[in-house]
């Protein structure tokens, strides 16, 4: 965690609670997650109770309160995905990595997310490996995306 | 750069970068969408800048990574200029094939053209593929000849005409009289007249007013909103500065997700660019009017695309909905009078503006004016993003322009407004595309045309659908709460093998309870995924429950069972 770095984000909003959210997401974009740490911080900067930042913190879909693996799979199951064979590919992953979606293994090596739409349905079904898209998975491209995690 | 100060001045600045494009230049146009993305476009860009700069001709060709023209299906897309030579699916081995031989050579690569798979005919350019003949592309068009990131790429295929022609020629009220006349309807779905709201903000009395442009849009398979935003975003700008000019509005926000990032790189790029050149701040072009716009990113929950909820999001809190006793346009964001409009709504300004009311309101069905953009996704062949005449009927949709349903299967019903919209069968295909028709087959016009073929099994759907809702639901009220939840657990016993004699009716009776008794418009909407498929599919839902079997071999234990 680069705690300079968070500062300035909070800095930038201090005494402002209307960029509550805002804030958050920049601090996740830069860390991630949302340590209980700087929750507290943000808080406290923003004049905001804690209670109500860990209302917005669990929420909202994006913020995440626990640690992410070192790598992020997200499976998009948005319709378009959906009927084009998300669920296979979404089993198949599960079998793959022995990580349940929305779940991150023990070792904090993998995490998988199911995501609601990804907004590149033509290509569908769709999977993002670590930032890098990757389309018309079937369950044996998956298997490939896959052999080097 | 100094800051433009007057609408003459914007238009000599505009002569001035025409003056300086060679349109006989040759471009190479990669689609920069997000679709395209996914396809791997990046990849494309470098192996053409690669074999450019291998072949030294950095100074006579041109490069543009341009906003997404819609036929996602058969990305990634290059289309070679001046000629519009439409090359799809293109990869980076194409790249040095392309240069030598349709850039320098003029000739075009005959593997590398569309083929209609019906007919097996080539269509070199754009206009003669049959996804896009159907199209009225009348706010999308421009998408694939401009780079998003470029504000002189705008101003150079007309941009910010519409404002300059409204600074100088007209007053706040013959605007919003103008969109009363042309009849345009909230893009949103439910399609309330634009023209009310205007007015009501115009003469609502406070010293700050919002402008918001809703681009939310969290429904799975819908990406029209965002995609628009991304591929045009001054477009989206220049309507909504023209909006604040009309309803006297002095701060904008655009309301986008924080899952689509190019999208608010983009917008936020175009917030930028126009800010530079005077045309969003202090003063706009000399004309006193002054507006701020500034992105909000959602965090990630589908009710913020709820009125009520969207302004608690940007206020900074929880996107709980409440009850409203006010209207926005009086007491909206922070209880200032607040207009929020679709992006949609928004990108269809400039347009009435430039072409006139009456011209725009010759365009539709007599309640529903102007085009629709759909994003049309699902089982079928031409996948994108569409853009349709009000009035075209659903099969002209997925048929002609969509060229019906992939590898030859039949068609079943297609969903018209995503998670709180409806699915419609084959018999209400000729239902135009219309505000008012599709809400009497229990719809919503929204962004999506979600298309579903004889492979997929309706109670999957409907508990794909619950699913989703039951996750998005905020939990505020009993009914949409529990009431989904409820929906899901007999959904699920249904899919599962467990169905019992009236189930059916059970779904039926919550979700009338709902729709009576949910605070908001997710809950009291929410069951009519489920509500269409007991109307239409009926049959479908009661052999699951009677004879335990599921049709389309889709619901895992009920396949297993029967085989």
């Amino acid at each position: 965690m680069d705690n300079a770095k968070i500062d300035r984000i909070i800095d930038r909003h201090a005494g402002d609670a209307s960029s509550l959210i805002q804030v958050l997401l920049e601090i996740q974009h830069e860390n991630d997650w949302l340590p209980k740490e700087v929750l507290e911080k943000v808080s406290k900067k923003l004049n905001v109770p804690l209670s109500r930042v860990q209302h917005v913190a669990t929420f909202y879909k994006s913020f995440r309160v626990v640690p992410e693996g070192l790598h992020e799979i997200h499976v998009c199951n948005g319709t378009g995905c959906h009927v084009r064979g998300a669920p296979r590919l979404l089993d198949k992953v599960q079998d793959i990595t022995g990580v349940k979606a929305g779940e991150t293994n023990s070792d904090l090596k993998v995490s998988l997310e199911v995501v609601n739409c990804l907004g590149c349905c033509s290509s569908g079904p769709v999977m993002v490996v670590d930032g890098k898209y990757h389309s018309k998975v079937s369950p044996v491209k998956a298997e490939d995306v896959l052999k080097n995690l | 750069m100094p800051r433009i100060s007057s609408p003459a001045e914007l238009e000599e600045r505009r002569q001035n970068i025409l003056s300086k494009r060679d349109n006989s230049k040759p471009c190479i146009a990669v689609c920069g969408g997000t679709g395209c993305h996914a396809l791997g476009n990046r990849s494309i860009i470098d192996a053409f800048k690669a074999e450019i700069k291998k072949r030294t001709l950095q100074a006579k060709v041109n490069i543009r990574e341009t906003g997404c023209p819609g036929f996602c299906e058969a990305g990634p897309i290059v289309v070679i200029y001046p000629e519009e030579i439409c090359y799809v699916q293109v990869t980076p081995e194409d790249a040095s094939d392309i240069i030598s031989e349709t850039v320098v050579g003029k000739k075009v690569i005959d593997r590398l053209v569309y083929t209609d798979p019906k007919t097996g005919e080539k269509a070199i350019h754009e206009s003669e593929i049959p996804f896009y003949k159907g199209q009225m592309r009348l706010t999308i068009g421009d998408n694939g000849k401009l780079d998003p990131k470029s504000i002189e790429d705008y101003l150079a295929v007309g941009g910010y005409s519409a404002l300059v022609k409204v600074l100088q020629t007209m007053t706040p009220e013959q605007v919003v009289a103008e969109i009363k006349k042309s009849n345009l309807r909230g893009r949103s779905g439910a399609g309330f007249p634009a023209s009310i709201k205007w007015d009501a903000v115009r003469v609502a009395v406070g010293d700050t007013k919002y402008v918001i442009c809703n681009c939310h849009e969290g429904d799975p398979g819908a990406f029209a909103d965002r995609r628009m935003m991304e591929a045009n975003p001054h477009n989206i700008l220049e309507g909504m500065i023209i909006g604040a000019y009309a309803m006297g509005a002095n701060e904008g926000y655009i309301f986008v997700g924080d899952e689509f990032p190019l999208t608010v790189e983009n917008t936020a790029i175009a917030i930028k660019q126009a800010e530079e050149y005077g045309l969003l701040g202090k003063n706009i072009l000399g004309s006193g009017l002054d507006l701020n716009i500034k992105i909000n990113i959602d965090a990630g929950g589908y009710v913020c695309g709820e009125m009520s909820a969207l302004m608690a999001a940007i206020e900074g809190r929880v996107g709980e909905p409440t009850v409203r006793y006010d209207h926005a346009t009086e007491r909206g964001l922070w209880n200032k009078p607040t207009c929020v409009n679709n992006l949609q709504t928004w990108a269809s300004v400039p347009l009435i503006v430039n072409k006139g009311a009456d011209w725009y309101a010759g365009i539709g069905t007599a309640s529903s004016k102007g085009t629709r953009v759909f994003s049309l996704v699902g089982t079928v062949n031409n996948s994108g993003l569409v853009e349709v005449p009000m009035g075209m009927t659903l099969r002209q949709v997925i048929f002609d322009i969509g060229g019906g349903i992939r590898e030859d299967n039949n068609f079943k019903a297609v969903l018209v407004g995503g998670p709180l919209g409806a699915f419609l069968p084959e018999s209400l295909l000729d239902l135009p595309v219309d505000f008012d028709e599709i809400s009497k087959a229990g719809g919503s016009l929204g962004p999506s045309l979600v298309v579903i073929d004889e492979k997929t099994c309706m109670v999957d759907m409907v508990k794909y659908f619950l699913t989703f809702l039951s996750n998005e639901s905020c939990g505020k009220c009993t009914p949409c709460r529990d009431g989904i939840r409820q929906m899901l657990k007999i959904v699920n016993r249904i899919n599962d093998g467990g169905g019992k004699e009236g189930d059916i009716e059970l779904l039926e009776a919550i979700s009338e309870v709902q729709r009576v008794a949910a605070l908001c418009p997710l809950g009291q909407t929410a069951s009519n995924p489920a509500r269409s498929a007991i109307k239409h599919f009926r049959d479908e839902l009661e052999v699951h429950i009677k004879e335990k079997r599921c049709p389309s071999g889709v619901c895992k234990i009920l396949a297993t069972a029967s085989h």
